[in-house]
Formats: structure tokens, sequence, C-alpha cells
């Protein structure tokens, strides 16, 4: 039972976000490619840095943070609402009174599905980014597809990889959680669901911010 | 059987149910009435340890309920069923879902036996064929008979029933009355139902109880409510002139207190 719920999840999660995390990921990509372009401009550092810069910017800090900031608002919001909107129709109680562990069937599959799926999600806007780059730089001129395959291929570390994946997983937790915790903990009306889905967002993005900030400052 | 003994409750400082002790037997319908405000909800969510009491004891057939770890809770619980005054249907299951939620929560019997345990309890509400339709599709009183299935898809010792008759008409409340009532005496079930329904009490009221204030101020059964001389309970159970006049009229006609 548990199971089939995790693979629901993993399909609402994944599929349901792949557009969202698609669109943003190209123009994440493409916007660094450009500004970097921009800053290089009459300086003496090659051009081929725009590709590795736009890796790295991307696997390091921007696939992570920006899908999972997005994913915050998208699937962080819809769980509190749909877990409080269960708790309002006296959903949650029904499943106590059956003697269903309520966390568990209705958190634990949630948190389980995202912290698989989000880390894939993330691993794929990686990839849509650097696209994004190569389509906004390589086309329109500002280097050739050469030279940004080169600046893809130097000074690679695999250990960003890793951070990125670390990364991935830690938010993933954390806006599940917390966004879970806001709706199955909502009392009242429809004000107090409205409220619990805005604070699972804001809560959830501030706290990616600040797990940002100390995983860089663990793994650096 | 269900023997409740000095049961306190309170919000912050305004207490909600003050030393309410009573006994539910099995293979009758018990009710709690009593106005909006009375503590009925309250003493509801207290058995079914939903809340709990700042003092006071639960049995469950001489267990203590509220000593209950976890673990033997949420075994107890698989032998409560509890229909909720909006019913509480998943909305985004079918009906059959829904009936079916508890035995593959809780059991491991194949599909077919599943699906014929479902139909059976469709049959016994009188819905056979709803099975794939979704809650909104479904009237209210239809609501009701489906929650009522899926309270005792497990054969439960316990039903519980949140003001089942609220939002409908006299006519389906009745049917929803009766069925209580069938399903109680066949499955000899301890029955506590949460009313204001007059009607209710009148037709399947075994066992009364009259909550005021916070307190049992009256306890029988439906027979001896008219020859009752408790004001509060005759202010509450007569409280239209209708029926005023229609006690009333009763008592001119030879009915003895």
């Amino acid at each position: 039972m548990y199971y089939r719920e995790v693979i629901r999840q993993m399909h609402d999660i994944g599929v349901g976000s792949l557009i969202i995390v698609f669109i943003i990921s190209l123009f994440i990509g493409a916007v660094t490619a450009i500004q970097f372009a921009y800053q290089l401009d009459g300086t003496l550092v090659p051009d081929y840095y725009i590709g590795y810069v736009v890796r790295d910017m991307t696997i390091i800090e921007l696939a992570p943070t920006i899908t999972c900031l997005v994913l915050a608002g998208k699937v962080g919001s819809n769980m509190a609402s749909e877990i409080g909107g269960m708790r309002q129709k006296e959903h949650i109680d029904a499943m106590e009174i059956m003697g269903v562990n309520t966390a568990a069937y209705l958190i634990m599959p949630k948190v389980l599905a995202a912290v698989i799926i989000i880390p894939i999600l993330v691993a794929i806007a990686a990839f849509v980014s650097i696209g994004g780059g190569f389509i906004a730089s390589v086309p329109t001129g500002l280097l050739s597809g050469q030279e940004f395959v080169m600046g893809l291929r130097s000074f690679f570390m695999p250990y960003n990889v890793f951070m990125m994946f670390v990364k991935s997983l830690v938010f993933a937790f954390l806006l599940t959680s917390i966004s879970c915790y806001q709706g199955y903990n909502v009392k009242g009306g429809s004000i107090e669901l409205g409220k619990a889905s805005t604070n699972a967002v804001v809560i959830s993005d501030i706290m990616i911010l600040l797990a940002d900030y100390l995983i860089a400052v663990v793994l650096i | 059987m269900i023997k409740i003994s000095g049961i306190y409750k309170s919000f912050g400082n305004t207490p909600v149910l003050k030393n309410i002790s009573a006994e539910f037997q099995p293979g009758k319908t018990n009710l709690i009435i009593g106005k909006s405000g009375a503590g009925k909800t309250v003493l509801l969510k207290l058995l079914v340890g939903l809340i709990q009491p700042k003092e006071g004891q639960i049995f469950y057939n001489k267990v203590d309920f509220l000593q209950l770890k976890k673990k033997d809770l949420r075994t107890l619980r698989m032998k409560v069923g509890m229909l909720f005054q909006g019913s509480a249907l998943f909305d985004s299951l079918t009906v059959e879902e829904n009936i079916r939620f508890p035995l593959d929560m809780f059991t491991d019997l194949t599909k077919k036996e599943k699906s014929d345990r479902v139909n059976t309890c469709l049959n016994r509400v009188s819905l056979d064929g709803i099975n794939a339709k979704f809650p909104s599709e479904l009237s209210g009183g239809m609501q009701k008979r489906v929650g009522i299935a899926r309270a005792i898809v497990l054969n439960p010792s316990y039903l519980f029933c949140d003001e089942p008759n609220s939002g409908l008409d006299p006519k389906t409340s009745l049917v929803i009355d009766e069925l209580i009532k069938d399903i109680t005496i066949e499955n000899n079930m301890t029955t506590i139902i949460n009313t204001h329904d007059m009607n209710s009490v009148m037709e399947i009221g075994d066992n009364v109880i009259l909550l005021h204030e916070g307190e049992i101020c009256w306890q029988g059964n439906k027979d001896e409510i008219m020859a009752s001389d408790n004001e509060i309970l005759h202010d509450f159970i007569f409280a239209s002139p209708f029926l005023q006049r229609l006690r009333n009229a009763a008592i001119s006609n030879g009915f003895q207190k």
C-alpha cells in the first residue's frame, strides 16, 4: 500500500514538475551564459570560459537551489493544501479512527518519493540548463560550439556533482517535510489553509537557502 | 461495552465536560443528545481517542483505552467504525475504493474477497451497483450510507456516528436511523450516536444521554422521555411550538406521565 503511494507521489512530483523545471532551467542556463559573456567583453579571459562557468554555476548552485525553490512553490504548497484539506474534511480523523498511522501513510511516501525523484529532476535541470547556455551563446555568435564544449570539459571536478546531489537530497527532504508538517497541523478554515500553504513555501524557501549556505560551508 | 467514568475536559479555562460517567451496552443504540455547544462532539472525540480528557477513564470491555500503547490502540481501532458528520469519504477515490480502504490497509484478502466484501456492505446499505461512482456524484443521504458501509466493512464491535442525520430530509433520516439500528442488532455492536435529531431520539433511542452545559442532566430510553419531569429534557425535545402542541395534545388525550 505505501509502496504504491510512493510510486504515485514520484509520478506526481517528477512528471508533474518536468515542464516547469525544463523551462526554468533552460532560461537560467541561457541567462548565465549571456551575462557571463557580457562580463568577459573586453577582458583577456578566453571565451570558452563561458561553457565552464555555465557548467559549474549550474551544477554547484543553480540547478539544485533554483529547482528546489521552484518545487517548494509548486510541490510544497500542493502538499500543504492536500494534507490540510484532508485535515479539514476529517479524512485524517477517519483514517486515525480506522487505525491508520496517518503520519506514516500521508507524509512518509511524499518525503520518500521526493528524496528519490527530486535529485533526478535536479540532474535533468542541470543538463537542460547547460543546453540553455549553449542555445543562448552558440547560435548568437558569442562563441563557437567547439569552444563551448571545450569549456564544458575544462577543469571538471566530479566532486561538484556529488555536492549537487547532496544539496538536492537535503532540499527535497526539507521542502516536503516542512510542507507536510504545515498541512498536517492546520487548524481552522480556508483562511488558515491558505496561510499554511503560504507558510509551507516561505519556510521551505528560507530553510533551503540556509541549508544551501551550510552545505557550502561544510562541503567546500 | 464501553464505560466512561469521571470524564473532565476543558479547553483553556473553559470546562466543556464535567464529571461524565456512563455505560454504553452492546446491541443497543446509545444516543448522546444536547444543544449545540453542550459537549456532544467533544465527548464522541474523547471516546474514539481523537482528543484526550484531563481527567477520567474510558474502558472498552474492561480495557483501559487511555492507557493503551500506540500499537495496541491501533489494533483496537480496527474494531471501531465511525460515521462522520460530513461522511469524510475520500474525494479522489471511488465508492468501491473508499469502502475497500480499510481492507487494503489491514487485511490480506484477495482482490475478489475484498470486492465481495465491498458488495456485501453496499448491498447492506441498499446501494448496489454504485461502486464506480465518486462521492461528489452522490446525494447527502447516499454519502452517509457509503460512510456506514465503510464503517462496517471490517465488522467492527463499536460504531460511532457523529450527527448521522444532519443535512438530510426526515424520510432519509429515518432510513439512516433504521439502518444503524438494524446493523447494531445484527452485529451486536456498541453503537454511540451523537445527534440533535428528535426523530432519531424517539425512534431508536435505546439509551439516551442528555448533555447540558457539560454535564449529564438526564439519562433513560425513548419510552421514558414523555413520562419524565425533567424540564431541560422537555425544553430540548419539544423545542418547537409545533412539538409542544403535539405533546400537550397527547397529554390531554389521556397520555399519562
